[in-house]
């Protein structure tokens, strides 16, 4: 039965979508406001995103900005890098003892309260005698990422028929060259996909990175939460707007990668 | 014969099933061999053996002499034609063709050139800078086949590479197969569990059940001469009525068929007592009087070229029997009681 038909269908997702955007909408639109107050408007101006980049806090920014983007470049690079080799393992390794175990291992993270994992890690490297900062942030988020990129790259994984390695194989492609000439490219949307997906998890975390960040260290979120903790400014609003647009970038490049890679797929 | 596969005793085991329970076979170079059985009797296992995709438990696998069975894919001089062809999706054509000599260390130019020739005798020149997904079926069936012939394997394996096919396109093929196996001169084992296909290409073909083969012969050998129930069943339609052996004297038994009329069969090392025989449907003529079985028509069914009879014996055993569609001769109509005739040699005394 069409689910358009249910009595009330038309305003449950109305209603949703008003709670999901209204927010972004008005974050987004204030970001331009030319007024100081973030509830009346005074007019477009690109004022607030000057003041980020030139402003009194800029340089704050700029550091959080900096090592929001390093730890979410290295952090996703790791993370797919073992996923990926997860994933092989996991898809095309056959069965092996503590599979299962396994597959729970190592997407557990996206099941446990994120606050547990913060405070747990936190005690974690403190009892290792590890200083909080830039490596213990890092260090968290490369382990949180795998799951995510894990997920993306497994599915893909799934969908390639054992057949084209054996045929690699067949036709006197080492085990090495199976893998580099065939089974990568074709897995490539999904580890394009994992890759992403963890870059904007590492970006946007919040709640483990301020357990472990140590004092002094910023990431973006926490820099943001940190001002806004002294009173919202506009500047703010234009912050979350750039982060908002990098999102929706990736998020939009992940698509249209997955979809160039139902093309190449048989 | 100059055998070019010499399979010795391969036995397949996964955990406590056997696929494979000592299979031997010799096959000849040049030869077009088939396996044929039904799903599950393991020709598939014995052919990814051959092609190095799973570890024999047991035996060996000779290619000229050479133990192969330990080696790996890419060291046997061996290649495959996949169920669903597994062209690389992402490589063109030519490049799917060309693979197999790339890793094999050919140049550019030349592995190009080699492809460029593959694509031609198999009719898709044309094609070579396409992927696999702009083709049709058939055509990429066809560069599955230049791409396993262009290293120039010592043998092509088939894994059954005509069932994704449309009948018009799976016939045309047959023939295909078959003048590329004769042009080539390469040995190809071909898997089906398709007996018309057997039939009609294979110089020799193994029939395989549950994990044995059951009979190695040529098509008139398995059609003609089955020498168990499984063969005789599998192969074609037939009649099977159990007999009495009643005396076995050099090499020919006395046989008493259900309602009492004696014949003589060909018969190998059998003893006196209960057997089987075959009889195929087309080698049974209806007579006015003397025939060797008695049977009631039950129903007529009009096959085009042929017609088919339903007759019940009296032991209520069902006999069925063809005749062809010409204007000569009377159908019987069902419930009229006739006789039957054998042809010369027509039973064929089974082992079990």
């Amino acid at each position: 039965m069409d689910l358009r038909r249910y009595p009330g269908f038309r305003a449950m997702t109305l209603l949703c979508l008003v709670i999901l955007y209204t927010p972004l909408i008005v974050i987004t639109v204030y970001s331009f406001n030319a007024s100081t107050s973030i509830t009346t408007w005074g007019g477009f101006s690109w004022r607030w995103y000057a003041d980020v980049f030139t402003g009194p806090e800029a340089p704050r920014f700029r550091a959080a900005a900096w090592n929001s983007l390093t730890i979410a470049l290295i952090a996703a690079t790791t993370a797919t890098l073992i996923a990926t080799a997860a994933a092989v393992a996991m898809v095309r390794g056959g069965r092996f003892r503590g599979k299962s175990a396994t597959f729970t291992l190592i997407n557990l993270p996206l099941m446990v309260p994120e606050i547990v994992i913060a405070v747990a890690t936190l005690i974690f490297f403190s009892m290792i005698g590890l200083t909080t900062g830039y490596l213990t942030i890092l260090i968290a988020h490369i382990t949180f990422c795998i799951p995510f990129a894990y997920l993306p790259i497994a599915a893909r994984l799934q969908g390639i028929e054992a057949t084209y390695e054996q045929a690699a194989r067949d036709l006197y492609a080492t085990r090495a060259q199976a893998f580099r000439l065939i089974l990568l490219p074709l897995m490539m949307p999904g580890v394009i996909s994992g890759y992403l997906l963890a870059f904007i998890i590492s970006l946007d975390d919040f709640i483990i990175t301020n357990f472990v960040k140590g004092a002094g260290m910023e990431t973006l979120p926490t820099a943001i939460f940190g001002s806004v903790k002294q009173g919202i400014k506009p500047n703010i609003m234009a912050i979350s707007t750039m982060m908002l647009a990098v999102s929706v970038l990736l998020v939009t490049l992940s698509y249209f990668v997955n979809r160039a890679g139902q093309k190449t797929r048989a | 014969m100059n055998v070019s596969v010499d399979i010795r005793q391969v036995v397949k085991r996964y955990g406590t099933v056997t696929a494979l329970h000592g299979v031997s076979m010799a096959i000849g170079e040049n030869e077009f061999f088939t396996l044929l059985g039904p799903s599950g009797c393991g020709k598939t296992t014995l052919l990814r053996c051959i092609a190095g995709f799973e570890d024999v438990s047991g035996g060996e696998i000779r290619l000229h002499g050479q133990n192969i069975a330990a080696l790996e894919p890419n060291h046997r001089p061996v290649n495959t034609v996949f169920q669903q062809y597994a062209l690389f999706p992402h490589m063109t054509v030519r490049d799917n063709v060309a693979f197999g000599l790339k890793m094999k260390g050919m140049g550019l130019a030349e592995r190009n050139a080699r492809a460029g020739k593959m694509l031609e005798m198999v009719h898709l020149s044309a094609f070579a800078d396409r992927l696999p997904a702009q083709l049709s079926g058939g055509q990429q069936q066809r560069v599955a086949l230049a791409r396993a012939l262009a290293p120039e394997p010592k043998v092509l394996l088939l894994d059954e590479p005509l069932s994704a096919l449309d009948l018009k396109l799976r016939q045309a093929m047959r023939v295909e197969l078959k003048q590329l196996q004769e042009t080539t001169g390469i040995t190809f084992i071909f898997v089906t569990h398709d007996q018309e296909e057997a039939l009609t290409m294979s110089d020799r073909i193994a029939v395989m059940s549950q994990g044995h083969v059951q009979q190695i012969g040529t098509a008139r050998d398995i059609y003609e001469a089955p020498v168990n129930r499984f063969v005789a069943d599998f192969i074609g339609e037939t009649n099977l009525l159990p007999v009495t052996v009643e005396s076995v004297a050099q090499g020919v038994a006395a046989v008493t068929l259900p309602g009492g009329h004696r014949i003589t069969c060909a018969a190998a090392g059998m003893a006196p007592g209960p057997h089987h025989v075959s009889i195929r449907p087309e080698r049974l003529s209806i007579v006015p009087t003397g025939g060797d079985l008695d049977v009631v028509v039950e129903r007529v069914v009009y096959l085009g070229s042929d017609l088919q009879l339903l007759t019940r014996l009296d032991s209520g055993a069902a006999l069925h029997l063809r005749m062809q569609n010409s204007a000569r001769g009377q159908v019987p109509a069902p419930g009229t009681r006739i006789g039957l005739q054998l042809e010369e040699g027509a039973a064929r005394l089974l082992a079990d």
